[in-house]
């Protein structure tokens, strides 16, 4: 399989909805794992992944998804799902049914879709419920039987718009688990969110979005580190913070050191992170400094988004 | 040279198997859905409103009026062509067939056809073949019905004029007119859906282009689907009145001509549904 075959292509994308702009000039290439779409509502996320799965037509460019196009949907289709965000159902439908007469499109046998729609529903903890008609389903439960749709056929590309709405504080922690899962097995799993400390945890990589605009993609840490006008945040935790303090606040690229509350810890501002580890190595071999933990403050997504956009906040853009 | 010999190994090479399943899977939702559906009730009570007066005709004739059998066909070749054929199935077929797609925007679940690995042709035709099973299956039944009646409450007379005499090819030729009718209908209010979110509009246009198809110049005639239906009714109502003053007579066709004729522009119709449905985009909120 050659590399442009296992990706996600957007080659010069555009999409116009009359005058109003959907997305532009649009170029990705998303490797295998969980991508992760952020931005505002209007942003352009659901027309991205519209345009990846043929619901909606590029005004101009071209799209691939593994080498294929919606052209071919005999091929493109059972490679992909898509859970969408339209809340809808056929009408008078089991939860069951749903699943099993779209399955039955695909030409499949009437025990083959049942064994793959009882395995789907299993996956997403709805056997009980099941049997029972759609319309009567919580926005939860409804949220879960669209999942089970969109992955009962074994999908190698898993779309995802806003699949943790609805969802209690469980169901969701058991769906960001199973997105994750997915990933690790060499799916594709694109996922567009607005609840960002959720889909962060499992995102290899992010596509940051605003206006219709790509602004920034790639793995967060590579993207953050590209961010150079706002210094660097990293949390150092030892038992010297006071003598760490002023070791650090002498050099040209730490802008700011500050006490953390507990009194274990200091929270650096750099302009130059790898000046700063190689500096943090040297100080605590020559002063002996017990050191707990290093980690980056402000690395996640919602952060780096609001260096790059702006606005937002609260764990939500 | 080798394309021309190719082509017949290339159309055997399509996955019709596939289609053909799939197909059959649409069918089984499709009809369910389109004999069943809440909103369709009107269609039945338009349908069988004919069964309904011919039957009061029938228990009200045994009770003293005189009845001619000569008359009644007459007045059921009446109620065919202008019933049944300019009203019933007309919007029927409307109600029906505009409502396979639209009615799956309007409810927002086309999207789950679109994402599944069917091309929209298939789909198309899936549900164009849907249609005409369930429009068939109400007026053939209706027409069934009627005719039952018109000629059941003769007697031995009756039944004389429809096994011994023309009534069973009457019947045959209203049912197959009925089918008929239900494809060519079907496929324009398919294709107008496609077109018009509110296929009302053009639907009115269409009726009165089938209406006062008599008084069109006899090429534009052949463009209507009442032409070649009248050329294949069993008995012929001739136009009356003010009508009769503005028809144009066209060339009668036989059946060889109008039966094909009415196929070939049903294809062309639905020929142009599927080009339609290939670049249709899902886009709820402006529908």
């Amino acid at each position: 399989m050659n590399k442009a075959s296992d990706r996600i292509v957007f080659d010069d994308v555009s999409k116009f909805y009359g005058e109003v702009l959907g997305v532009n000039r649009v170029n990705l290439s998303l490797p295998p794992g969980v991508t992760s779409l952020v931005g505002p509502n209007g942003s352009g996320k659901t027309t991205l992944m519209n345009l990846m799965t043929g619901l909606v037509r590029p005004t101009q460019g071209s799209i691939s998804v593994l080498g294929l196009t919606p052209d071919e949907p005999e091929e493109f289709f059972r490679l992909v799902g898509y859970c969408t965000q339209f809340d809808s159902f056929p009408k008078g439908v089991t939860g069951y049914q749903f699943i099993k007469q779209y399955l039955r499109l695909r030409g499949l046998t009437d025990q083959d879709a049942h064994r793959l729609t009882v395995e789907a529903i299993d996956r997403v903890s709805m056997g009980e419920a099941a049997h029972r008609k759609v319309a009567a389903y919580s926005k939860g439960m409804r949220q879960r039987i669209r999942l089970a749709q969109a992955i009962a056929h074994h999908p190698t590309v898993l779309v995802l718009d806003e699949p943790l709405n609805g969802l209690d504080p469980m169901a969701r922690a058991e769906s960001i688990a199973l997105f994750e899962a997915l990933g690790k097995e060499g799916m594709h799993v694109v996922i567009s969110s607005h609840v960002l400390h959720e889909v962060d945890k499992i995102s290899d990589q992010v596509v940051l979005m605003s206006y219709g605009y790509v602004v920034a993609e790639g793995q967060i840490q590579g993207v953050r580190s590209e961010v150079t006008e706002h210094p660097m945040q990293i949390l150092v935790r030892c038992d010297a913070p006071n003598l760490l303090a002023s070791r650090l606040f002498a050099q040209d690229h730490v802008v700011e050191a500050k006490l953390n509350r507990d009194g274990l810890g200091v929270l650096v501002r750099t302009l130059d992170a790898n000046q700063f580890y190689m500096l943090l190595n040297k100080i605590i071999s020559e002063e002996e400094i017990n050191l707990q933990a290093v980690s980056p403050a402000d690395d996640d997504v919602n952060s780096v988004y609001q260096y790059l956009v702006g606005g937002g906040g609260g764990g939500t853009v | 040279m080798s394309s021309v010999a190719s082509t017949p190994s290339a159309i055997r090479a399509l996955p019709w198997q596939l289609w053909i399943a799939q197909t059959i899977a649409i069918l089984r939702m499709e009809i369910r859905k389109t004999l069943w559906m809440r909103r369709g009730i009107w269609i039945y009570l338009v349908a069988f409103a004919p069964v309904v007066l011919i039957g009061i005709h029938a228990i009200d004739s045994p009770l003293g009026r005189h009845c001619n059998l000569q008359q009644d066909t007459e007045i059921l070749a009446g109620i065919f062509q202008v019933f049944y054929l300019r009203f019933g199935i007309f919007f029927g077929c409307l109600g029906m067939f505009a409502w396979l797609l639209r009615g799956e925007i309007v409810e927002k679940t086309l999207h789950y056809y679109f994402l599944s690995p069917v091309r929209r042709e298939v789909l198309v035709a899936g549900k164009f073949l849907a249609g005409v099973i369930a429009s068939g299956l109400i007026f053939g039944l209706s027409v069934f019905l009627a005719f039952t009646l018109m000629y059941g409450h003769f007697g031995p007379a009756g039944r004389a004029y429809v096994f011994s005499g023309p009534g069973l090819g009457q019947l045959a030729a209203y049912l197959a007119v009925t089918a008929l009718a239900c494809l060519g209908y079907g496929s324009m209010f398919l294709a107008l859906s496609l077109v018009f979110k509110n296929p009302i509009l053009p639907g009115i246009f269409v009726l009165l282009w089938e209406m006062f198809h008599a008084v069109l110049p006899p090429l534009l005639q052949k463009l209507t689907i009442a032409f070649y239906l009248k050329q294949l009714c069993p008995v012929s109502v001739p136009a009356q009145g003010v009508m009769a003053l503005f028809t144009v007579v066209a060339e009668p066709v036989s059946a060889y001509i109008a039966v094909p004729g009415l196929l070939c522009l049903c294809a062309a119709i639905l020929a142009f549904a599927f080009w339609r449905i290939r670049t249709f985009e899902i886009s709820y909120l402006a529908d």
